[in-house]
């Protein structure tokens, strides 16, 4: 069965050949903190499943070391504008098609091979089709590439390399925040926020009640950076004892609403990582909340959107 | 109680703008130690879960065929295409970029994402065609396109995934009703995600259109 191990190795090969490359770039005034940085990532993909949670917890340390002292860039861009321009006028549309057979391959996996079994055992680990059916995607697509563009042979690993600089130690940065999230579980931070939540907040009324857990969900993923985390608390907290006990609401519109409320607290938080600090980095953004910032319009009216519709749904089913 | 002394550093550390490796390792430390757990012991359990959640960074391996194609021209190529196309606009772009990737979602289809298609295809994309509109952009106008290009990736991510019964939040709020012994089908639950998807869709939407009108009218 291929398992997100394979996934794993993939990617601490890719980013081992970062950590070389980097180490390698005379353009980089901090190569050495580069090659250190990428090195010990690729450690942790190619062997983080071996050695112990003592040896993640202190290669997680030297990374937050060496983010700390703080990552160079290396050699930009390998062609001029001039150069791409033309290139694109004569590739053509063509262009995409690479691109594009990302997301294809990704589909055709999901949707395909979810069920392929061999000799009984499934093909894809069914719990993780979509993340390999990604990898596999990226390495097709790579491949294709390769084929038709005739680069010079380390010419992906070193654009690669690029595209990876500029998002340079946020890299690890959605991880952070994950385990941040398995230390407060850990340490019962969910249960004092409902504690406090129910201690402070009006919750007399139907109506406030609502209000409240939409709120607090919201408020609790921003604090947390995932909905998930917020969810079980402030619905054992305020919306099953309150809303769907005393109130008698209904229990999966409560639920569903309550669930999308969070969200808009996950548009709104750099605790978001991956969604809203990343992407800042990879489309080179000046101001690393600037996706935070176009987000938070939505965010607020959909949270008010939100509120009303549980309001007007949740005590009339 | 003092285990939120945790919360109140991540705040501290965001607001003063300090590396945020280092303000979410010094929080986990203050959380364990308010919390009364063995230093190591909290340095394992980090460990354990930087570990577990690798996954997350799994979407790096887009990076060097995306990066490849760039160098041939990939993102000059999706300014061409979007200049060649008469009535294309940034706000009528991103606004067919919201419907299909809230539609993807809600079927469960993985199209989207910033490494995949936010970089090299609808950011620039968006930055040319509001380019016909406004002429040269300034600097802070052409950031502001980019984020909101992402920003409408999220929107539609988030507010499509619910209506597909299969979506881990979905099977989260199963699995959470049952262990309080309530049984409810996933499909119950998803379809009380429309209404929010549908509100969500007219409001970015409309926001979107927004940004043509003031591509036009020259105000920043």
């Amino acid at each position: 069965m291929i398992t997100l191990e394979y996934v794993y190795i993939l990617s601490g090969l890719l980013i081992g050949a970062f950590a070389v490359l980097s180490l390698l770039d005379r353009a980089n005034p901090r190569r050495l903190v580069n090659g250190a940085f990428w090195g010990l990532l690729a450690t942790s993909f190619l062997f983080g499943s071996k050695i112990g949670d003592l040896g993640n917890g202190i290669l997680v340390l030297l990374l937050v070391a060496l983010g700390a002292i703080g990552l160079g860039r290396g050699a930009g861009e390998s062609t001029t504008t001039e150069e791409r321009r033309v290139s694109a006028v004569t590739h053509g549309n063509w262009l995409f098609a690479p691109a594009l057979l990302i997301p294809a391959v990704a589909l055709i996996g999901s949707l395909f091979f979810k069920s392929v079994t061999v000799h009984g055992v499934p093909l894809l680990d069914p719990k993780q089709v979509t993340l390999i059916s990604l990898g596999a995607g990226a390495a097709i697509a790579l491949a294709a590439a390769m084929i038709w563009l005739k680069p010079p042979l380390l010419a992906p690993l070193q654009e690669g390399r690029r595209l990876m600089d500029t998002i340079g130690w946020a890299t690890i940065l959605p991880q952070m925040l994950a385990s941040l999230g398995a230390v407060f579980a850990l340490a019962g931070v969910g249960g004092a926020v409902g504690h406090v939540a129910t201690a402070y907040l009006p919750l007399g009324h139907p109506a406030a009640a609502v209000a409240a857990y939409c709120l607090g969900m919201a408020l609790f993923t921003a604090i947390m950076g995932n909905a998930f985390a917020a969810f079980p608390v402030m619905t054992a907290a305020i919306g099953l004892p309150l809303i769907v006990h005393k109130f008698g609401g209904d229990v999966v519109i409560m639920c569903a609403i309550g669930m999308l409320s969070g969200f808009c607290g996950t548009l709104a938080t750099p605790m978001a990582a991956n969604f809203n600090i990343v992407p800042a980095a990879l489309l080179d953004l000046k101001d690393r909340n600037a996706v935070i910032k176009a987000q938070l319009p939505t965010a607020g009216l959909m949270l008010i959107a939100n509120v009303i519709l549980m309001e007007c749904l949740v005590y009339r089913f | 109680m003092w285990t939120l002394l945790g919360i109140a550093v991540v705040v501290a550390g965001f607001a003063l703008r300090l590396n945020p490796l280092v303000v979410i390792a010094l929080a986990a430390a203050v959380t364990g130690v308010a919390g009364g757990i063995d230093p190591v012991h909290v340095l394992e359990a980090f460990g354990k879960a930087f570990n577990d959640n690798r996954y997350i960074s799994a979407v790096f391996l887009v990076l060097p065929v995306i990066g490849l194609l760039e160098r041939y021209g990939l993102q000059e190529r999706a300014r061409i295409l979007i200049g060649r196309l008469r009535g294309a606009t940034a706000g009528r772009l991103l606004f067919i970029y919201l419907f299909i990737r809230q539609l993807c979602a809600a079927l469960g289809l993985p199209i989207g994402g910033h490494a995949q298609i936010v970089r090299p295809l609808l950011a620039p994309m968006a930055e040319a065609a509001a380019e016909k509109e406004a002429g040269t952009l300034a600097d802070d106008e052409r950031m502001r396109i980019r984020a909101l290009a992402a920003a409408t990736d999220n929107v539609g991510a988030f507010f499509g995934e619910d209506i597909f019964i299969a979506v881990a939040s979905i099977l989260l709020i199963k699995g959470f009703l049952e262990t309080n012994r309530i049984v409810v089908q996933p499909l119950q639950v998803s379809v009380w995600a429309i209404p929010t998807a549908l509100l969500a869709f007219a409001i970015h939407g409309a926001r979107l259109l927004l940004l043509d009108r003031r591509l036009k009218s020259g105000k920043p």
